[in-house]
């Protein structure tokens, strides 16, 4: 009874996608409707004939675009399948080939006809001249793309692929689907991009004269000159990585090996990073060491120094980036040094080393590799940041900033600007290379479950003090810093008048009470509503794939695995400016065709923010006995229902976790998004940023100073629902404590 | 089909044939096995760690797919049809109790996937843990019960839906020494009253010889033995299987002569007659188990002369250990009262049952 219950349970699904795939191909519109296909204005403006808005179906009716025609061979045979059995090994080959052949030809013809007729030179000697041609494509072509997909993956599972199992076939195939199109496709189209000449032909001469430019590799800052970007980028990457290293370190060190008392304050610190945008650090910066800075002025007054642009350079980024990322460090470190199993120290003092024969012979070295592990992530967050060195730069050039130039500036060179990220994501693939196969199996540190009752032994003195010292210091910096923020913001103009106000807050925020409802009349409104709009469309969506992927991580075993769990975590490696360089290329033609839209700032948080969902829900997953899914399975769920209902309940407080720093980290993003911003859709960092170019200090900080309040509630939100989530002994909230 | 068809017994048999799982490329995890286990008895796989034993199960359960060979559950062929689709049901080792549902909730979790109506999924759900005395904890946390009484939902959720093959592995494991007997003859009791296919894994050679009709030894990724307990205990086939089920003294001999079924064998000069188990003169192997040993201060007739060279009182009895002509021997005694000293001269005889030449040793 069981059994052939189950012969029939898929049905609904395959009915389900060959119904979508009509839907998108004859009742909604096959391009991209210029207006916002959500505003719906075109179901009143000449929908179904209108050319611009009619479905694929009503274009052929009227002998337009006759090239979409083969696609209702492919939409018509999975009809044939309703009628076999799924045991037939036609329904298997029936679905497979519709599938494959409908998506590569929905990709063919998208590809090879765009807004100019055919796209490259010989598809025109080949099939003659065409006048039509095509925009790039919208919802119609996405639903048929997707039901396409989804036929061909349950094909794969009738033949038996992961024991036929249509689930979890769908999400592999599906995660692999977009996870191509956005991240290794514009990535692609950077490769390319970077070996067109100034004529238009693809040369290698042009890709190594653009390559070897003294801008990029030039060395003159050792003989007094100035040092190419790529140097510039490396020379400061390591500095940080560095520093950072170092002081996440000393913190991780006063946390867990001294009596000091606010240890929960010290974790506190590690929210900074997360609510605090990238360029923020260096505003404040700017306001103590700037020329009309707070501290610049001082040793002006008392000691007669003269003011000078000393920090904007190499030293400003410097600090800027040290104070942005040694609290990434200490969470890397505090996992890893606390991880050191106490009884291996227990063990090494009761055969008489002395503390800090302890410290030096033991604990250290145990260390290593999570010191290495903070040292490269400190060099990729500093490769790849952005904000910093674009307000505080001055002349020392670095790649992030040198790509967005070459973009934006008066140059235009897209060439120059590929090659530029080429050369940016050649350093943090890497470093994230070196990070994960090199370092991935050197790690000391593994929990084993088994219950270690050691007591970490406190630090020698003589390390004890140097680390408190550099710890209270730094900790003050930081406050200090913070203070810098927030004051900055209500005072007149900075350096000249010092005089307390709020009228920073009232340009960007005023709203006013009239008939027709409140009207937001602040500047800065416009740019706040779309920052919060479209990280709240992008959060779930993050949170969805991460989640998915996650699961498949852990629970699933498939050919090509590891190579799928590097793609998922690869855009992790990919910097910002990079990838708004690439999705420009890719995305602003046909086929897919949404630069300056609101959708391609959700699709660019989702693949930038993908990594920390799909780590949080890893680790979350991890802690989940297996067995819970294995015998929902043996009861007779299938894994989609297991899914459901097992894995995603206990899985809450990750879920939560998440939702919360995939919205909030879409707030603060800005590398990415300002090649991506439009007018219609400007975000609110690329909004301050704005501000900053032109000398608007004041609001630019009274702006930030707002988002960072925003992002700081709604982290702890997220803490409390958290904490309130407890289910059962194995919840997922306890360890959490 | 050959399972027998009861009023609501769907209890199947499980047939493997030359059944071999490989992990990865080359760690060979099931090696050709064939297995027949019939409908409504309890078979027990036994053996060590990493014998194989566990991925049996998790083949018949369908959460492992055989890499070569067939199984068959009911006759019908299942090799290749995945866990949710077979009508098989597992107690997990640690119990796996779905933590955010009530003890209803989970009991109830199988059924609501069966096509049952679901006005009749809280009644049967009710009635199985009735049957393992829970029906009074329905609306509790998994969190809220002490480790047996999940254990028994854990049943409970297994046995509501009637499986064709019941599958337990270590299910014990997780409980202490007293509750283990209790819990064990309760499973053996429902498996009985209902008529189930139960399929048991364990390590633990007393629990497997307490509950089975039938124990598979297995080792090295492949079977030892097949047989009931006392055909395993009384004559094992080789060393590991007269080892691993109860303790087992491996005595090098010499058969002299065989006359019929008997043979007599010659220990160090101490001649002993038993079943011959196939074997022909030469020299051979058998399996003595230490209470089988009896001691003697003065010499009775034939025997060994041993030499005492531990003894350690363990309350209910004495463990001697022996230095004897054939090495090293282990014994005990019942009488505890009069021990017998270390460094003391004495004379060992074989009791009349119970040691067994091993045919395959």
């Amino acid at each position: 009874m069981k059994i052939s219950s189950s012969e029939n349970k898929t049905l609904p699904v395959l009915i389900f996608w060959i119904l979508a795939g009509w839907v998108g191909f004859a009742v909604l519109p096959w391009y991209g409707v210029e207006d916002g296909f959500f505003s719906f204005d075109w179901v009143f403006d000449g929908y179904p004939m209108d050319r611009d808005y009619a479905p694929a179906a009503f274009l052929l009716a009227q002998g337009k675009n006759l090239w979409l025609a083969p696609m209702v061979f492919a939409l018509l045979a999975p009809l044939l399948v309703l009628r076999l059995k799924k045991s037939d090994p036609r329904y298997g080959a029936i679905l497979l080939a519709v599938g494959a052949a409908g998506l590569a030809w929905l990709m063919a013809q998208g590809l090879a006809i765009g807004i100019r007729g055919w796209t490259t030179d010989w598809l025109g000697l080949a099939f003659g001249p065409l006048d039509s041609r095509q925009y790039g494509m919208g919802y119609g072509a996405l639903l048929t793309a997707s039901a396409f997909l989804f036929l061909f993956t349950q094909g794969l599972a009738a033949r038996g692929a992961i024991n036929g199992d249509v689930f979890v076939v769908s999400a592999i195939t599906g995660v692999i689907a977009i996870v191509a199109i956005f991240v290794f496709f514009p990535i692609a189209k950077l490769m390319t991009a970077a070996f067109i000449g100034d004529d238009g032909s693809i040369s290698i001469l042009s890709f190594l004269a653009k390559f070897g430019d003294r801008r990029i590799w030039g060395l003159g800052c050792f003989s007094g000159g100035r040092c190419g970007a790529a140097w510039n980028s490396f020379f400061l990457a390591i500095i940080v990585a560095t520093i950072t290293t170092t002081m996440g370190l000393v913190f991780a060190l006063v946390v867990t090996r001294s009596g000091f008392k606010y240890k929960r304050l010290l974790r506190a610190l590690t929210v900074l990073p997360i609510i605090t945008p990238p360029f923020v650090i260096g505003l404040a910066i700017i306001l103590l060491f700037g020329l009309s800075g707070s501290i610049t002025g001082f040793f002006a007054d008392v000691f007669g120094v003269q003011p000078t642009r000393w920090v904007y350079g190499l030293p400003g980024i410097v600090i800027a980036q040290s104070l942005a990322y040694t609290p990434i460090a200490f969470l890397v470190l505090i996992g890893v040094v606390e991880g050191v199993s106490p009884s291996m120290e227990e063990a090494a003092q009761t055969l008489r080393a002395s503390r800090w024969e302890v410290f030096k012979t033991v604990s250290l070295p145990l260390m290593r590799p999570g010191l290495a592990n903070a040292f490269l992530l400190g060099f990729i967050e500093s490769m790849a940041d952005f904000g910093n060195p674009l307000v505080l730069g001055g002349n020392y050039d670095v790649l992030s900033t040198e790509i967005f130039f070459a973009i934006v500036g008066a140059q235009y060179d897209q060439g120059r600007a590929a090659i530029l990220a080429i050369v940016l994501l050649s350093f943090t693939l890497g470093a994230f290379y070196a990070q994960r196969f090199w370092l991935g199996r050197k790690s000391y540190t593994t929990v084993s479950g088994k219950g270690d009752s050691g007591v970490h032994p406190a630090m020698p003195r003589g390390l004890a003090i140097p680390t408190f010292a550099i710890a209270t210091i730094w900790g003050l910096f930081t406050v200090v810093i913070y203070g810098m923020i927030f004051y900055g913001s209500v005072v007149e103009v900075w350096g000249m008048n010092h005089e307390l106000t709020f009228k920073h807050y009232v340009t960007a925020f005023s709203f006013r009470f009239e008939d027709s409802g409140i009207r937001w009349s602040g500047s800065a409104w416009d740019s706040f509503w779309t920052t919060i709009k479209i990280a709240t469309i992008a959060a779930p969506l993050t949170a969805a794939i991460g989640l998915i992927t996650a699961y498949l991580l852990t629970r699933q075993n498939f050919a090509g695995r590891n190579a799928f769990e590097f793609g998922t975590m690869l855009s992790f490696a990919i910097p910002g400016t990079v990838i708004g360089v690439s999705y420009i290329l890719a995305f602003n033609v046909p086929p897919v065709e949404i630069t300056g839209t609101g959708v391609i700032l959700v699709v660019c948080f989702i693949f930038r923010n993908m990594p920390v969902g799909v780590r949080a829900g890893i680790a979350s997953m991890s802690q989940l006995d297996k067995s819970l899914d294995e015998s929902s399975l043996t009861l007779g769920a299938n894994s989609w229902q297991t899914f459901r209902g097992v894995v995603l309940p206990l899985l809450r407080p990750a879920i939560l976790a998440a939702l919360v720093y995939s919205f909030v980290r879409a707030m603060t993003a800005i590398s990415a998004v300002i090649f991506l911003v439009s007018a219609e859709y400007d975000m609110a960092t690329s909004y301050i940023i704005g501000r900053v170019e032109n000398n608007d200090y004041g609001l630019a900080i009274a702006y930030s100073t707002t988002l960072i309040f925003v992002m700081l509630s709604a982290v702890l939100l997220l803490q409390l629902l958290v904490g309130k989530i407890r289910i059962g002994r194995r919840g997922a909230g306890r360890e959490k404590e | 089909m050959t399972m027998t068809e009861t009023m609501n017994n769907k209890a199947a048999s499980v047939s493997f044939r030359n059944v071999t799982k490989v992990y990865g490329k080359d760690v060979v995890a099931v090696d050709n096995i064939d297995l027949e286990i019939e409908p409504g008895k309890l078979v027990t796989l036994l053996g060590p760690s990493g014998c194989g034993k566990t991925t049996t199960l998790r083949m018949i359960a369908g959460l492992e797919m055989s890499t070569k060979g067939s199984i068959t559950i009911g006759g019908v062929d299942v090799t290749r049809l995945p866990a949710t689709d077979r009508d098989v049901s597992m107690v997990f080792q640690s119990y796996a109790l779905f933590p955010h549902m009530t003890v209803i909730e989970n009991v109830s979790y199988g059924l609501k996937f069966s096509g049952h109506p679901k006005s009749d999924i809280r009644n049967a759900a009710l009635e199985g843990l009735g049957l393992v005395g829970l029906a009074d904890f329905a609306d509790r946390l998994p969190s809220e019960l002490s480790g047996g009484q999940q254990q028994r939902v854990a049943v409970a959720r297994a046995l509501v839906l009637k499986p064709q093959v019941l599958l337990f592995d270590e299910p014990l494991s997780n409980l202490d020494a007293k509750l283990r007997r209790q819990v064990r003859e309760e499973i053996r009791e429902i498996q009985q009253n209902l008529g189930l296919t139960v399929v048991y894994v364990t390590h633990d050679q007393e629990e497997a010889l307490a509950v089975s009709d039938t124990i598979v030894v297995m080792r090295n990724a492949g079977i030892a033995q097949i047989g009931t307990p006392r055909e395993l205990y009384d004559a094992p086939a080789d060393r590991f299987v007269a080892d691993f089920i109860g303790e087992a003294n491996l005595v090098e001999c010499a058969i002299t002569s065989v006359e019929g079924d008997t043979a007599e064998v010659d220990i160090a000069g101490y001649r002993y007659r038993l079943d011959t188990r196939g074997l022909d003169v030469g020299p051979a192997t058998m399996a003595v188990r230490p209470g089988r040993i009896v001691l003697n201060r003065d010499a009775a007739g034939d025997g060994l002369e041993v030499t005492v060279s531990k003894a350690t009182y363990v309350g209910s009895r004495m463990e001697y250990t022996l230095a004897t002509p054939v090495g090293e021997l282990f014994a005990v005694m019942d009488d505890v009262y009069d021990p017998l000293d270390v460094g003391q001269v004495v004379q060992l005889q074989f009791a009349d049952i119970g040691p067994v030449l091993l045919p395959e040793a």
